[in-house]
């Protein structure tokens, strides 16, 4: 390879220009400037994807009632009725559709971020714009879905409520916008390592769906942490959607066994997958266009 | 003047194999194999390595160095595969390269395709924040610009209906119509000139004229020599990935068509993949072969005043229903001297697949002595996509046989007139 490539007069300044195309990006040097430019065409798609959700089928909002409320009605059944695993002596619907709302959403970030590389390759391939915009935009998106299960949860639980159900909604839930954030950095940091592998290997795209329906298995969807021996919880605490769903259901419904240096690590998860997710991302976005 | 654009030494390399090893499981399989010691089971037995290929590497750029002045409009022309794209996408920052730098001065925009990022459920409106804020601009800054853009696209009564109700005239003019209005300092420009009709090409080159009248740098890469003739002044001519030539359009374009005639007459070339516009891949019939008055092209020599006999050989690989021919002969500098239409002769092709040869004659061609080139297109309807375009395809030569007697190099026109008589008419004043 050429290593002749110093500038023709090495003392030149460089500022003058405004943008300098080199080989290599460094690992650290994420252009933060150059996407909050770029913050109209994050709402942009934003709304191109709500639109085009709801427009095109007639199903869409639909689905996103149906969805959950099916689950939790095979969930009630063979976790509660078959498997008999405790619910913390919460009403097993309310038990399940707080887990799956919350497992959804991140589900939700994790799969649609995973794809960015693939399934925008076409756009890629013709126009630059900081790649990073596409995740971010997803994650938004997926709050909206978000938005509409939530409502579903919250009428259920006013529903248990006025039966006199044993559940307990108190003023921890201002905590929810900090659990939404430690999701949404979560899924877009796990979506962005997947995205950036599966550039070089395809196949790892079908072990994303498969991974995380595992995920969830260890998530403390279908039991409650209490039913970990104590002296293993802290393993099980190293993913950090054990305590975000744990949490959730202690400001929700009352009841549960998170403590705060809990939430705390795995606020310290979550931040550390999306540091190296969006590195790596950053990395390989420069020359992604050439194997994809 | 202070240059906007500096390219030093930039080279990009492609390995074959990264295309073709996409499955973690086969890498695993390469590196436990060649652990064991045994032949990698994924490698590419390539028999032709027929580009500077070795050990499944093409050099898609090497060392191509070059600055470009504010307010310069340049093209780059060459063949298939000689690296334009490759370097209009590391401009564009769509790939970077292998080595080497580019410094680019002030706010790009490329246009490698318009309408990039449309969605066709959206309204006109919708498409028009999404594509600009795509290409580049802020939301405030396309609202202020959103009238003229509008008018632009001349589908204003249509702004609030879905693109995907919009005929493929209206969704391109709307998509030009944002492109247009960029305003970039350096504007970057693929072949979109290639697609539509005739009238909203004119548009197109008469904008892109405007923005580079306005001062602004422009790169516009095209296999369409006549367009490049007329919006750029100066021109780079790329060939296998080397800077082969530059210069002032005219002059570059000149050089490129005679080496190319030079290269065909040797008989080194008579692939007509070399003259293609774009890719045949899908296409349902492609031309694989020119003949001229039953010869090799290039070097078939025409009488002045004589009759020329084209062959042309196509494979159809889908049945074709009604496809013409369209024939453009042009000169030494790209200009185009005549179109010949087959449906002007009524003629529609109806061919099943198989390959078939199609006869073309002219009674006479009345061509001044010199060098011609043509443009072939097979196409199944007006506006549609042409289904094989062959460009500036060196065709025939003119020879003098007699008739030009002085002064024969005279430079100016490329029609010879037939039957030309003169006389003086004594005592006889004009008709008035």
């Amino acid at each position: 390879m050429n290593k002749s490539i110093l500038p023709k007069t090495p003392s030149e300044d460089l500022g003058q220009w405004s943008t300098i195309i080199t080989p290599h990006r460094g690992w650290l040097e994420v252009r933060w400037r150059e996407l909050w430019q770029y913050r109209d065409l994050i709402y942009l798609f934003v709304r191109r994807d709500f639109v085009g959700t709801y427009k095109q089928t007639v199903l869409g909002p639909i689905w996103f009632f149906l969805q959950p409320i099916f689950t939790t009605i095979v969930f009630t059944v063979v976790f509660g009725k078959i498997a008999k695993i405790s619910t913390d002596a919460l009403p097993p619907p309310l038990f399940y559709l707080s887990g799956i709302v919350m497992w959804q959403y991140f589900a939700d970030c994790l799969n649609k971020t995973s794809s960015t590389f693939t399934a925008n390759a076409g756009i890629f391939g013709k126009v630059y714009f900081p790649r990073l915009v596409v995740p971010i935009s997803t994650v938004i998106t997926s709050l909206i879905t978000f938005a509409i299960q939530f409502a579903l949860f919250l009428s259920l639980l006013i529903f248990f409520k006025i039966q006199g159900a044993p559940v307990h909604p108190n003023y921890r839930i201002i905590i929810l916008p900090f659990l939404l954030l430690m999701m949404a950095s979560l899924g877009l940091g796990v979506g962005c390592l997947v995205s950036s592998l599966t550039t070089r290997y395809r196949d790892l795209a079908v072990a994303v769906g498969f991974g995380v329906q595992l995920w969830m298995y260890a998530s403390a969807v279908v039991y409650p942490l209490s039913e970990i021996p104590a002296e293993w919880r802290w393993l099980l605490v190293l993913n950090p959607m054990v305590p975000i769903i744990e949490s959730f259901r202690f400001a929700f419904l009352g009841s549960g066994v998170v403590e705060i240096w809990q939430i705390a690590m795995g606020a310290g998860v979550c931040l550390l997958v999306l540091l190296s997710g969006i590195l790596t991302f950053n990395h390989v976005e420069k020359t992604f266009s050439d194997t994809v | 003047m202070s240059s906007v654009i500096r390219v030093e030494n930039v080279s990009k390399r492609y390995r074959l194999g990264m295309i073709n090893r996409q499955m973690l499981y086969k890498d695993l399989q390469s590196r436990w194999a060649r652990w064991r010691g045994q032949t990698d089971p994924n490698s590419l037995l390539t028999e032709q390595s027929n580009q500077a290929s070795t050990n499944g590497e093409i050099w898609a750029l090497k060392d191509i160095d070059f600055e470009i002045a504010e307010g310069e409009v340049v093209g780059i022309i060459g063949r298939n595969g000689s690296g334009k794209s490759t370097l209009l996408k590391i401009l564009s920052q769509i790939t970077a390269p292998t080595s080497g730098r580019v410094l680019l001065k002030g706010r790009v925009a490329s246009l490698l395709e318009v309408g990039t990022g449309f969605h066709p459920e959206l309204s006109g409106r919708d498409n028009i924040y999404l594509n600009g804020s795509i290409l580049g601009m802020r939301r405030q800054e396309i609202s202020h610009k959103f009238d003229e853009i509008v008018a632009f696209s001349e589908v204003a009564q249509f702004i609030d209906t879905p693109v995907k109700r919009y005929s493929s005239g209206m969704y391109m003019r709307l998509a030009f119509a944002v492109a247009a209005h960029l305003d970039p300092e350096i504007l970057l420009v693929d072949e979109v000139l290639a697609v539509g009709d005739a009238e909203f090409q004119e548009k197109c080159l008469g904008k892109m004229n405007e923005v580079a009248r306005g001062g602004k740098t422009v790169i516009f890469v095209s296999h369409n020599m006549g367009a490049v003739s007329a919006l750029t002044s100066t021109c780079l001519h790329l060939q296998k990935g080397h800077l082969e030539d530059r210069g002032p359009t005219s002059q570059v374009v000149e050089r490129y068509l005679n080496a190319a005639a030079a290269q065909h007459s040797s008989g080194k070339s008579t692939d007509l993949s070399f003259y293609r516009r774009g890719s045949i891949a899908e296409s349902p019939a492609y031309l694989s072969r020119i003949l001229v008055n039953g010869s090799q092209p290039g070097n078939a020599a025409v009488d002045l005043h004589g009759s020329l006999t084209i062959h042309l050989e196509i494979n159809v690989l889908q049945a074709l229903r009604s496809a013409f021919i369209c024939f453009t002969i042009k000169d030494q500098k790209a200009e185009p001297i005549t179109t010949i239409f087959s449906w002007d002769q009524n003629f529609l092709l109806t061919l099943q697949p198989g390959i078939h040869l199609i006869e073309m004659k002219v009674d006479h061609i009345p061509f001044s002595p010199g060098y011609y080139y043509c443009d072939v297109g097979i196409s199944r309807a007006v506006n549609a996509a042409s289904a094989d375009v062959i460009q500036n395809f060196p065709l025939f030569h003119v020879v003098n046989t007699g008739q030009v007697t002085h002064w024969t190099e005279r430079p100016w026109g490329k029609v010879y007139c037939h039957g030309v008589q003169w006389s003086v008419l004594h005592n006889t004043a004009c008709p008035s």
